[in-house]
């Protein structure tokens, strides 16, 4: 965590966006999180405690690989902060770690979490073994299946994996069956939510806690190329490794930042999960108001992305923003696209990426133009093999 | 009942002052299902059964603060087609018999623009509003709104709810303060009368409004002991809505859960 974070206070709102549109049960425990999350910030046993593990157990600092020929491929330098090396494969580690040691300062003694692709449920899972905690993850039925090696890796670990048979059966349904698990057990309960959306804090502190990536990254590229990169290029979907290698870029306006969303059959049907790239009216989903795929009644829409971990109808808050104030910008890519990079990557630098990633990968392959782009290559695709070789022959 | 020129808050209050029961007795309905048309029939018999308010539910696509019966009949109901001039058709053919509060999810209010929802619901007829997730902090704009249009915005507080929240909500309560009588989802439980006692002496303590009592609630015997815990009102739902989705003629099997309830809820002699 930087110096400037600690200065802050724990935001609500970023513009018009966030907020804690949550039953009255929980908001003592939203202010309990809050309070609990100021002071770990600013205490030394906290941050070294995080730190350690982030370094031992997570095998943090994580490298900044110049991917050679995927930049021989664009004709320009393009650089993997490489996340999927994380213990559990992803970034997602990063931030459980970080809220289950505030949920231990905290005395809660179990532990919640919703997963899509799986990512999220495993760290937490990881986390929860690693301090013999008790840990519930929500999932899909439809992501079960088509993650079947996370959910064996999460019971493995000892969690118990409870699959979600509403809806479309995917991410919105498991983080609002998490949302009502919390509702019920608020008082024993901590709720590790895996991305940056959410009512407040979580928006804030997810971000604080994936931060790590861009502040590493920052520091990496300026000592190998002796500049900044000229653009930061990540998948959304609820957008906590893209919040978390922007925050660090936020301040170095020359930098561009792109956020890659889930363009599934194409935003011009229905059948996608990229609510920041076609923008509209916002709404309100798990708590905070953003980016809201739904009808003019304010009914939500069903995300549609062969990722599971993009099948999200909104996004993260501060995305929001960061698209209205013209920061980032979001664009998006479709289901055949990533496919498309999933396989070429794997060829082209040894490197499976997760599906999630495939996409951010899509788009800087498909971009002709550019300088220097440092990407979040936020996690490995061994989990989507079956996926994969099912949907596109081999 | 419903006479020109009262507002809904008025009605609501006249509601619980006119009961002649130990407290007013408040089914939720949800709109829609298992169709528009049957909902209706649901509402009538619960008035005919001996309900002083109905509140009325407007289905939603993800309703955080309810358990998997109502989640699971707003998910048909919208199946079937209900949509939010549907389900004010439904407010509009109960509200001459009986104040009608809506409980929707905050996404449904903002969607329209505030301004616009509120008045197609008091054109509808209904006294106010309950909005579940749209705790105190974020309901200003909507309040002021209802406020303006002499609708009643319900809040809720529950057993969680910080001695300074509790009495920041009751000071604004309008039409009444609707208390979780447990930390949870909406649902059946087999919750005793003396869980309610601490919850609602808090909530009484917090507001000059009637204190109406929900989540938990399902048999007559629960109803009396909320009543005589202290309730001003008794809101029983869960129960009711799967009576509706299991029975063959969902309006009569209300109907007669109703009148039980009533019956629990008759003055002592």
């Amino acid at each position: 965590m930087s110096s400037s974070a600690d200065e802050l206070a724990v935001e609500h709102r970023f513009g018009p966006y966030g907020g804690q549109f949550v039953p009255e049960t929980l908001m003592p425990a939203l202010a309990e999180l809050e309070q609990a999350w100021t002071a770990a910030r600013e205490d030394e046993g906290y941050r070294a405690e995080l730190h350690g593990l982030l370094r031992d157990f997570g095998g943090r600092p994580t490298p900044l690989y110049e991917a050679r020929r995927l930049s021989e491929r664009v004709g320009r330098p393009v650089y993997l902060k490489r996340e999927d090396l994380n213990h559990t494969g992803s970034h997602k580690l990063n931030n459980a770690l970080g809220q289950v040691l505030l949920a231990r300062r905290m005395g809660k003694r179990r532990i919640i979490a919703e997963t899509g692709a799986g990512q999220h449920g495993v760290a937490t899972a990881t986390v929860c073994a690693l301090f013999g905690m008790e840990c519930t993850i929500y999932m899909g039925v439809e992501d079960t299946r088509r993650q079947r090696p996370n959910v064996q890796r999460m019971e493995l670990l000892g969690a118990t994996v409870q699959p979600v048979d509403a809806g479309a059966r995917t991410l919105k349904e498991a983080t609002s069956a998490a949302i009502r698990d919390w509702v019920t057990n608020v008082q024993g309960t901590h709720y590790v939510i895996g991305s940056v959306v959410g009512p407040a804090p979580y928006p804030a502190l997810v971000r604080d806690l994936q931060r790590i990536i861009g502040d590493e990254a920052r520091a990496q590229i300026l000592e190998r190329e002796g500049r900044l990169p000229s653009r930061v290029v990540a998948c959304v979907g609820g957008g906590s490794n893209a919040m978390g290698i922007f925050a660090a870029f936020i301040p170095d306006e020359q930098v561009e930042l792109v956020g890659v969303e889930a363009g599934g059959e194409g935003i011009e049907t229905s059948r996608h999960g990229a609510p920041l790239t076609v923008g509209g009216r916002p709404g309100i989903l798990h708590g905070s108001r953003s980016a809201v795929m739904q009808d003019e009644e304010g009914q939500i829409i069903q995300a549609h992305s062969i990722s599971a971990g993009l099948d999200y109808p909104g996004a993260g808050p501060e995305h929001a923003y960061l698209r209205d104030t013209g920061r980032a910008r979001y664009v998006a890519v479709t289901d055949a696209q990533a496919l498309a990079a999933f396989r070429e990557v794997a060829r082209l630098e040894g490197i499976i990426p997760a599906l999630e990633t495939a996409h951010a990968l899509a788009w800087v392959l498909a971009e002709p133009e550019g300088e220097l782009d440092l990407l979040c290559l936020s996690g490995r695709g061994d989990k989507d093999l079956a996926e994969v070789l099912g949907a596109g022959g081999t | 009942m419903s006479t020109v020129g009262t507002t809904g808050i008025e009605r609501i209050a006249e509601a619980f002052a006119r009961t002649g029961k130990r407290a007013a007795l408040m089914p939720y309905v949800m709109g829609g299902f298992p169709t528009l048309d049957e909902s209706v029939r649901i509402g009538e018999a619960c008035v005919q059964a001996g309900a002083d308010v109905i509140e009325l539910g407007m289905p939603y696509s993800d309703p955080l603060a309810d358990g998997p019966v109502i989640h699971a009949a707003a998910t048909r109901a919208l199946a079937a087609g209900a949509n939010v001039a549907g389900v004010l058709e439904v407010a509009r053919a109960l509200a001459g018999s009986v104040p009608v509060v809506l409980m929707c999810y905050a996404n449904m209010v903002f969607a329209p623009g505030v301004d616009a929802f509120v008045e197609r619901v008091e054109r509808a007829g209904a006294c106010g509003l309950i909005v579940p997730d749209l705790p105190q902090g974020e309901a200003s704009e909507v309040l002021d709104t209802c406020d303006r249009h002499g609708l009643a915005l319900v809040p809720l507080v529950a057993p969680t709810t910080t001695p300074e929240r509790l009495a920041a909500i009751g000071a604004r309560a309008r039409g009444f303060l609707y208390t979780i009588s447990v930390v949870g989802t909406t649902g059946e439980r087999g919750t005793a009368g003396d869980a309610f006692t601490e919850v609602l002496a808090r909530a009484k303590a917090s507001t000059s409004a009637p204190v109406a009592l929900g989540f938990g609630i399902s048999t007559p015997e629960q109803a009396r002991q909320a009543a005589d815990a202290g309730a001003d009102g008794v809101i029983v739902g869960t129960r009711l809505v799967r009576a509706a989705e299991e029975a063959e003629d969902p309006a009569g099997a209300v109907g007669a859960l109703v009148s039980e309830l009533a019956a629990g809820l008759a003055p002592a002699r």
